[in-house]
């Protein structure tokens, strides 16, 4: 087939629905069109549900990002950052940004998403007034926020709820005001929003209902709301969540069909056959969206228009309601108000915190409200969408589906007895055969791979526990949900959710760990503390103080133990590298203290084994005398750094790698990391220094650097991957650092990066610290800022007099003394 | 009983152990999180690690060696492992602390 010239689409806007009418395209007609981007925001595509959890600091933006710069790149798309287009010109076919750039096109898309609305009230425009709808707006509540004081949310529905929660866990003391007598009362009746306001409440945030607000009260910057009784409440910060409308103005002004939002046909068409609209912007069928599920269906629809499959067609489904506040279980969907000819089957367990609700007509659920207890909300969706009559199971319905026909009580029961395309992930509308059968036919283990492949759980995630339920189904024994495995006895969380919940939580210290955490024993275990210890101080090295009775005996007292309860002693040799005043010194300890074994190491340095305890504070003494710091050679830390003697010897060498070896040692000394991290810097792919089974290796070559990480050579072999290659040593030098600093903020403790990496994805660490420059810039300033806090000898501290007690016994008692 | 003074209670960290050395080996004396002293063999059962560099965790210690976990009231190895040390008597007045060694069989006198 000759190759055709490409036609020229143009999106406006670079929300989640474009973004993922591209995937689509990319994959039923990929080289059809020419991409161009205009973006109004000055970034990538980003997964707007999870704005909450950036909020709440349960995330961070580089985790909720859905296509990174790469992606773009990758797919010849231009992408204009921050230029807003002002103007279309239907009659030329060209749009103009604000910037004054022009493109034109063959296919125009426009998603310009929705604006939130604003309250038109006195003083809505006062410094500290702010809307929730976009990352800047969470920026914003963020640097108030840490001032601490009174934050506002007007709105008490899912947007002003989940900001008011994060506000909360950020330290403000925030009020909610709401205009109805209950929250969220389009999705909840008032039984689930009365048991919704009290956890809100539990959680300390107050709750005004029936609330109007009559203005904002200030000068020039926001001190509070005054409400129409009177009432002022004080504030240095009001979010406004009432509400949003389609952004439909540029499509106006261009002259094109306009009602609510841009109506368009079943096909995603307006009234110019070449343009599209999709997104909260349009409406079709009369009705405008604000759920990301009929979106990407509107995605997905305009895809196949796109592609040249004009049949495709946009159909209304009710979208079920999440509210993403952790430790909050709500779900609601379809229609529950009271009505003639409407039944009602209600559950309530007060104590439990449990109320669910189902409203039936004619024998069929039409709309079903839980609250607690969630797990059968895809069970009862299901009925709904399938109109399926009841009144077989009518009696035992509100139980769930575990108790239907008199099937065992298995948790994965539920999902067993589901037919293959009842829906498991609403966001992205992918049904149960679906997973069950890419599972199979891609030999897929692990739920980051079923993510990757079906997009199951990959937006809100709250579907997670259903498709890990699925996997355990599909792949019985073999399946081990490594997620749910807990840190230790003491606890039912994983290390992630821990990790997680750290920096969500604020938690600064081992005891608040443990309390906020609930943990089952009073101080732990050998396991979860030194864990603990070491996600403390990788996550605040300026504030956490070291709790040196959670570390190992070697970490604490600085040399590894042996077996006959002696210790070795392995000193810094920088880049394997020594000289004859070294030697020297080295050779005068080991005569001055008998020591038995001298042995060179695997990591290019000389180990001193058989020392006594309380000799080790006089033999580094001795030894940092002569310039030597400890090797750390005991620690979960900066072991060495290996090297080959490269271009200055080297017939073959292509870089100073000695050179380049001693300087990432010099500036990586001292970090503790996850698990023990090996390095070696080799000057050509001879590669005398071993550099590819190491935690990160250097392999140089004429045109610079190669980067190697995750290899292995222990209980494990396994050569290492490529990271990428950089020119010049300060290049490899950051590409380095911020690939530790990385694996640091997010592996488990004892996972060696090998193991991480390949949890994580080496596609997705490649992503970040290859192609981001920002993200790989946040890393590498982490890591320097916490090394300023790290990199203290902690020999010459002890030979100082730091934990002395350490060295000495606590009394000797003679034998006359025990005899008498 | 025979009481031998070995030192005060804040010779001790929280959470820690230190060593006495005595003509029959070394004795580990524990100070929990709640502030109880015990003294216990300085000698695990599997290989003879010494219990002293441990982790101290509510009132048990994980061996350095090779992760038992060891109860400082019983003496007696935890979970699946099997095998004990001795106890040894310990007294606190007011955090001034002394042990009894007498009745120890001097078996492992040096």
């Amino acid at each position: 087939m000759a190759e055709r010239t490409p036609e020229k689409l143009v999106i406006v806007g670079n929300g989640m629905a474009p973004g993922r009418m591209l995937e689509e395209l990319f994959e039923k007609a990929p080289g059809r069109y020419q991409v161009t981007i205009f973006n109004a925001e000055p970034r990538v595509n980003y997964d707007r549900i999870m704005l909450s959890p950036v909020l709440s600091g349960e995330k961070d933006y580089e985790e909720i990002i859905i296509h990174g710069d790469g992606w773009y790149i990758k797919h010849g798309i231009t992408l204009y950052k921050g230029h807003k287009i002002v103007a279309i010109d239907r009659a030329a076919k060209t749009v103009t940004s604000d910037h004054g750039v022009t493109e034109s096109y063959d296919k125009l898309v426009i998603a310009t998403g929705s604006v939130p609305f604003i309250l038109p009230v006195p003083g809505k425009d006062l410094r500290g007034v702010i809307t929730y709808r976009d990352l800047d707006d969470v920026q914003a509540m963020l640097l108030a926020a840490q001032s601490r004081e009174k934050a506002i949310v007007i709105g008490g529905g899912l947007l002003g709820l989940e900001a008011a929660a994060g506000l909360a866990q950020r330290g403000m003391d925030v009020t909610v005001l709401h205009v109805m007598p209950t929250l969220m009362e389009r999705q909840l009746d008032p039984a689930a929003g009365y048991l919704l306001q009290k956890a809100v409440e539990e959680r300390g945030i107050k709750v005004i209902t029936k609330a109007n607000t009559k203005r904002v009260v200030g000068e020039e910057k926001v001190e509070g709301i005054e409400l129409e009784d009177g009432r002022i409440i004080p504030a240095t910060l009001v979010v406004m969540a009432v509400g949003i409308r389609p952004n439909a103005g540029l499509a106006k002004d261009a002259g094109l069909a306009i009602n609510r939002g841009i109506v368009v046909d079943a096909g995603m068409q307006t009234s110019d056959g070449d343009i599209m609209a999709l997104g909260e912007c349009a409406e079709v069928g009369g009705m405008v969206y604000g759920l990301v599920a009929p979106l990407y269906e509107m995605a997905r629809v305009a895809a196949s228009h796109l592609a040249g499959d004009r049949k495709a067609a946009f159909v209304h489904s009710d979208t079920p309601t999440k509210l993403k506040v952790t430790g909050i279980n709500l779900y609601s969907v379809g229609d529950f108000a009271d009505g003639d000819g409407r039944e009602e089957i209600v559950l309530r367990d007060a104590t439990a915190g449990i109320y669910k609700r189902l409203v039936l007509q004619q024998n069929r659920i039409i709309g079903s409200v839980l609250y607690g207890d969630t797990a059968d909300g895809a069970w009862f969706n299901d009925l709904l969408k399938r109109g399926t009559d009841i009144s077989e199971m009518r009696d035992t319905l509100i139980f769930g589906q575990a108790y239907q026909g008199g099937a065992p009580l298995d948790p994965t029961a539920a999902v067993a007895a589901l037919p293959d395309d009842a829906e498991i992930c609403g966001c992205n509308g992918v049904c149960k055969g679906k997973i069950v059968t890419t599972i199979t036919s891609k030999g897929l283990t692990s739920l980051d791979e079923v993510r990757a492949h079906t997009k199951a759980s990959a937006s809100c995630g709250s579907c997670t526990g259903l498709v890990e339920q699925l996997m355990s189904l599909t792949l019985g024994e073999s399946y081990n949900p490594a997620a749910v495995q807990p840190m230790c006895n003491c606890t039912e969380l994983g290390h992630d959710d821990v990790r997680r919940l750290i920096k969500a939580k604020g938690l600064k210290t081992i005891p608040a760990v443990m309390q906020e955490l609930e943990w089952k024993t009073s101080c732990g275990c050998a396991k979860c503390r030194p864990a603990l210890n070491y996600y403390l101080v990788c996550d605040w090295p300026d504030e956490y103080a070291d709790d040196y009775q959670s570390r190992f005996i070697n970490e604490r007292v600085h040399a590894n133990i042996q077996k006959d309860g002696t210790y070795s002693v392995v000193p810094r040799m920088w880049g394997g590298v020594t000289n004859s005043q070294e030697l020297r010194a080295i050779a005068d300890v080991v005569d001055k203290f008998n020591v038995p074994l001298v042995k060179v190491t695997g990591g290019q340095r000389i180990d001193l084994l058989g020392i006594e305890k309380e000799d080790l504070p006089s033999v580094w003494a001795d030894l940092g005398k002569a310039g030597f710091v400890s090797g750390q050679a005991y620690a979960k830390g900066l072991r060495t750094v290996k090297t080959c003697v490269g271009s200055d010897w080297c017939r073959f060498g292509t870089q100073d790698s000695t050179g380049l070896g001693i300087r990432i040692e010099k500036f990586m000394w001292g970090s503790w990391t996850p698990a023990k991290l090996k390095m070696a810097v080799s000057g050509c792919p001879r590669n005398c220094a071993e550099a590819t089974c190491k935690d990160i290796g250097v392999v140089c070559v004429d045109s610079g650097f190669e980067i190697h990480f995750a290899g292995a050579a222990g209980l494990d072999i396994k050569g290492t991957e490529i990271l990428g290659l950089v020119k010049t040593e300060d290049e490899a030098l950051e590409h380095i650092v911020a690939l530790t600093q990385m694996y640091r903020e997010q592996a488990r403790y004892l996972e060696r990066i090998y193991k991480w990496a390949k949890r994580i994805g080496l596609d997705e660490i490649r992503r970040q610290i290859m192609d981001d420059a920002e993200k790989r810039k946040g890393y590498y300033d982490r890591f320097v800022f916490s090394q300023k806090f790290a990199q203290v000898d902690p020999w010459s501290e002890r030979v100082s007099g730091k934990d002395k007690h350490e060295f000495r016994p606590m009394a000797t008692v003679g034998f006359n003394q025990a005899a008498e | 009983m025979n009481w031998i003074a070995i030192g005060d209670i804040s010779d001790i960290p929280l959470r820690g152990a230190r060593c006495v050395k005595t003509p029959i080996g070394k004795v580990a004396v524990f100070r929990t999180a709640e502030n109880e002293v015990f003294a216990i063999e300085d000698h695990c059962p599997h290989k003879g690690g010494p219990l002293s560099q441990g982790i101290v965790h509510g009132t048990a210690v994980t061996c350095p060696l090779h992760n038992w976990v060891i109860s400082l009231e019983t003496g007696k190895a935890l979970g699946a492992d099997e095998g004990a040390v001795r106890t040894i008597p310990v007294r606190n007045d007011n955090g001034a602390l002394s042990i009894a060694l007498e009745n120890l069989t001097l078996a492992a006198a040096e």
